[in-house]
């Protein structure tokens, strides 16, 4: 490991780590504040909207944005893509650490938190898709935390748990792929039971295709962008097999992430037809509703297919961005803005500063924790005593 | 449109599976407990009092206003319910010479989409009509919020460690005791009827029907939302009066497609994708037979040059071998040869030749 030479003659003064620091500072300010005044102090939620930026942002965009783990090591085990295995460890550590910090930040947004075993452990309410979203949520971190011990073990060499555990591969794959699968469009599902409160243009009963689909493109798409990120910040940790792979898996990345949201723009179009709700595109929330169909879905279709065509990474990893992008619009929308369309605009909801201060919390922890991990652990390199051992 | 129909996953298995959920929620079909109660408002006679909101406060010992219940005021502004009142009345100004005045708590749905919503069942239908709601469960998720398109269940946002969703529970308890609900109990002008649910739709029908002209021909309750325990009747459109159209298909109905989904994913998906990885382990597989072969022929046929090579430089090395022997031979046997005649020669003037050579 060549990084003990960058990292052990610098100071902790950094910006990335002044500025971190204060962001965290600032949120565990804001968590006194909240555990000790309740949601009202923190937070412009009311009765009228129960739900503001920490369901939007941080659960459903989280969850959304963390669907690299599946999709990537779908395309790696299951459907037999090896070329696309350099990209498997960082896309499961970035899933675990997504779904556990979705699970941290609930713990601000719920009333009783300790409760949130509840549900599960106590009292079970069948007939709600937040139960199934809380059910496949706990499992699919735990076969998160499951696919990601070797790492830490391949770091501690204890071969022989690492071995079983690498055994279990594709069976937690395609466990994992079920739990995103039903987890991932239960989420949209949430919706249909509020069809007079969400506006028709993204009402839909098909919803949970919708969200499922998306998650694809924006699981994907977040392994375009964070293998740039790393890339730039943390390329002195990668190996040679990471380095000449990279670029493989960001041109498949790009065409698969293209046919992805060709398919969603179809389903889409086909959602509108169904419910025959052409009539609102000339609204105010029409032109919303096409910008999030143009800009974010039907261009970033557009220009994945061309980035691929011409190997033009740069292209690819900018609509990567785009898409992202994207994915929070998209949430956004339904959570917040198409929700609760019928209300005045003097009872809508805008997000506290302290909720935003800490969402920025919770992004900022992820990234400690990331740059914790990837730069001690084999996570963009193969451990010497385990290469190619897959 | 029908939206309940939601087209499962995957094509063809989806429909099927929609077509049987639909069925499955149709015969399930609830049409809430028989001779379960209900409360009939009427919008006609109401008067904007306040005192059904005095009464709600009063049996159910939430705190009292800042302004008391006999100042009028407060109704020139639109209210909703919160934490502390259960009930409020709201006036509503429809171009008529009078106000209307409508009450507005929770409706007590035959299926609540509160109750479906919540994820440890904290709230219950129970059989005399009340939708009754159990703290000592409750995470705070506020779904059910979420969810109550009537926008009832509230939530007490300044409790920091143990808020609780607050709603009307229709006085469960006080008619365990056979009395009347707060609110119906308190209010002067009879604007709210008690009774069981059929009888009190078909007085509902009976004022509409033997007043023309006074009523609109709805009864705002009996079928929204799959039909709730609280009923409105009332002389102007319900929409003038702050009420929307919530549709008629309750929220388990709506809900039904995406659960009934699940198992279809949970069955499905692991064959399929076990197919799938096994299609690919067969074609690697293959794949690999087909390199090691490759590799076998390669290496066969590099052998067998290699072989050949090695014949012909063996051959070759033979050849050379020979003929440097032979000219070894043929050195040797020049040599011989050249010695003896030099000898001959050399026996005549022998003596001069050691003479020189010894100096
Ligand atoms: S009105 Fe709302 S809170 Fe009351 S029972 Fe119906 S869904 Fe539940
Ligand atoms: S807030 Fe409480 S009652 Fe409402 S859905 Fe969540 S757990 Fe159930």
């Amino acid at each position: 490991m060549s990084a003990e030479t960058h990292t052990g003659s610098k100071s902790v003064m950094t910006p990335f780590n002044i500025v971190a620091g204060i962001i965290i500072a600032a949120g565990l300010v804001v968590t006194v504040l909240r555990f000790t005044g309740g949601l009202g102090a923190v937070t412009n939620l009311d009765d009228n909207n129960p739900w503001g930026i920490w369901i939007g942002f941080d659960l459903l965009c989280g969850v959304a944005l963390a669907a690299g783990g599946y999709t990537t090591s779908a395309a790696c085990y299951i459907f037999g893509l090896k070329r696309y295995h350099s990209a498997v460890r960082p896309a499961i550590l970035t899933a675990f650490l997504g779904y556990a910090l979705v699970v941290f930040a609930l713990h601000y947004d719920v009333g009783r938190p300790w409760r949130l075993p509840y549900p599960i452990f106590v009292q079970q309410g069948y007939t709600s898709l937040l139960f199934e979203v809380g059910l496949c949520v706990f499992l699919y971190l735990t076969v998160l935390f499951l696919e990601f011990l070797p790492v830490p073990f391949e770091w501690l060499k204890k071969t022989k748990v690492r071995n079983i555990l690498v055994k279990a591969t594709l069976a937690l794959t395609i466990f994992g792929v079920v739990l995103s699968t039903l987890h991932q469009s239960s989420l949209g599902a949430l919706y249909t039971i509020a069809p007079s409160k969400l506006h028709p243009l993204w009402y839909s009963a098909y919803l949970p295709v919708f969200f499922f689909v998306s998650s694809i493109a924006a699981g994907l798409s977040m392994v375009i962008f964070e293998g740039t990120l790393s890339h730039k910040y943390l390329h002195r940790m990668m190996d040679q097999e990471y380095q000449r792979h990279h670029d493989v898996v960001v041109l498949g990345f790009a065409r698969a992430c293209s046919f992805v949201l060709f398919g969603y723009f179809m389903i889409k179009v086909i959602g509108v037809a169904y419910d025959n709700t052409w009539h609102y595109l000339a609204t105010g929330y029409g032109t919303w509703f096409l910008i999030e169909m143009l800009v974010f879905v039907a261009l970033p279709c557009f220009l994945y297919a061309v980035g691929a065509r011409d190997k033009n990474t740069k292209l690819i990893k900018w609509t990567a961005v785009l898409t992202v992008l994207g994915i929070v619009f998209n949430r956004f929308n339904i959570s917040l803005i198409a929700y609760n369309y019928h209300l005045p605009s003097s009872e809508r909801y805008f997000p506290h500063i302290m909720e935003i201060i800490i969402s920025v919390f919770i992004v900022t922890i992820g990234v400690v924790i990331f740059r914790f991990i990837s730069t001690r652990m084999p996570i963009f390199y193969e451990h010497p005593l385990y290469k190619s051992d897959h | 449109m029908q939206r309940r129909r939601f087209l499962g996953l995957m094509g063809a298995a989806g429909v099927s599976l929609a077509a049987s959920g639909k069925a499955k929620a149709a015969g399930k079909e609830f049409h809430g407990y028989p001779g379960s109660n209900a409360v009939l408002f009427d919008a006609t006679r109401c008067i904007g009092c306040r005192e059904c909101e005095a009464g709600c406060q009063k049996v159910n010992d939430l705190p009292m206003p800042e302004k008391p219940f006999d100042d009028l005021t407060v109704l020139d502004q639109k209210r909703r319910t919160n934490s502390d009142n259960f009930t409020i009345v709201n006036k509503y100004d429809v171009g008529r010479e009078k106000p209307v005045f409508r009450k507005f708590q929770c409706n007590h749905c035959l299926e609540p989409a509160c109750a479906s919503a919540c994820f440890v069942r904290a709230f219950k239908k129970e059989p005399n009509g009340s939708v009754t709601y159990d703290a000592s469960v409750c995470v705070g998720c506020r779904y059910c919020m979420i969810a109550c398109p009537f926008e009832v269940p509230t939530y007490e946002y300044h409790e920091a460690l143990t808020p609780r969703i607050r709603k009307c529970h229709m006085c469960y308890e006080r008619q365990l005791e056979g009395k009347l609900p707060g609110c119906v109990q308190a209010c002067p002008k009879e604007a709210l009827t008690f009774g069981d649910r059929d009888t009190i739709i078909k007085i509902a029908r009976e004022r509409i029907r033997t007043n023309p002209g006074k009523y609109i021909d709805h009864i705002y309750g009996e079928h929204e939302m799959g039909g709730t325990s609280w009923l409105y009747v009332s002389g102007v459109q319900f929409d003038q009066i702050g009420m929307r159209d919530v549709g008629t298909t309750s929220a388990p109905e709506l809900t039904a497609g995406a659960l009934a989904a699940v198992p279809v994913v949970v069955g499905l998906w692991p064959v399929l994708l076990g197919g799938i990885w096994a299609v690919n382990k067969r074609k690697e597989k293959i794949a690999a037979q087909e390199r090691e072969e490759a590799v076998k022929n390669a290496v066969a046929e590099t052998q067998e040059k290699a072989q050949q090579k090695m014949s012909e430089a063996l051959t070759k090395a033979e050849e050379s071998a020979q003929r440097r022997i032979d000219n070894e031979v043929k050195k040797a046997v020049d040599e011989a040869l050249k010695a003896k005649e030099e000898e001959a020669k050399g026996e005549g003037e022998d003596s001069k030749q050691d003479e020189g050579e010894g100096a």
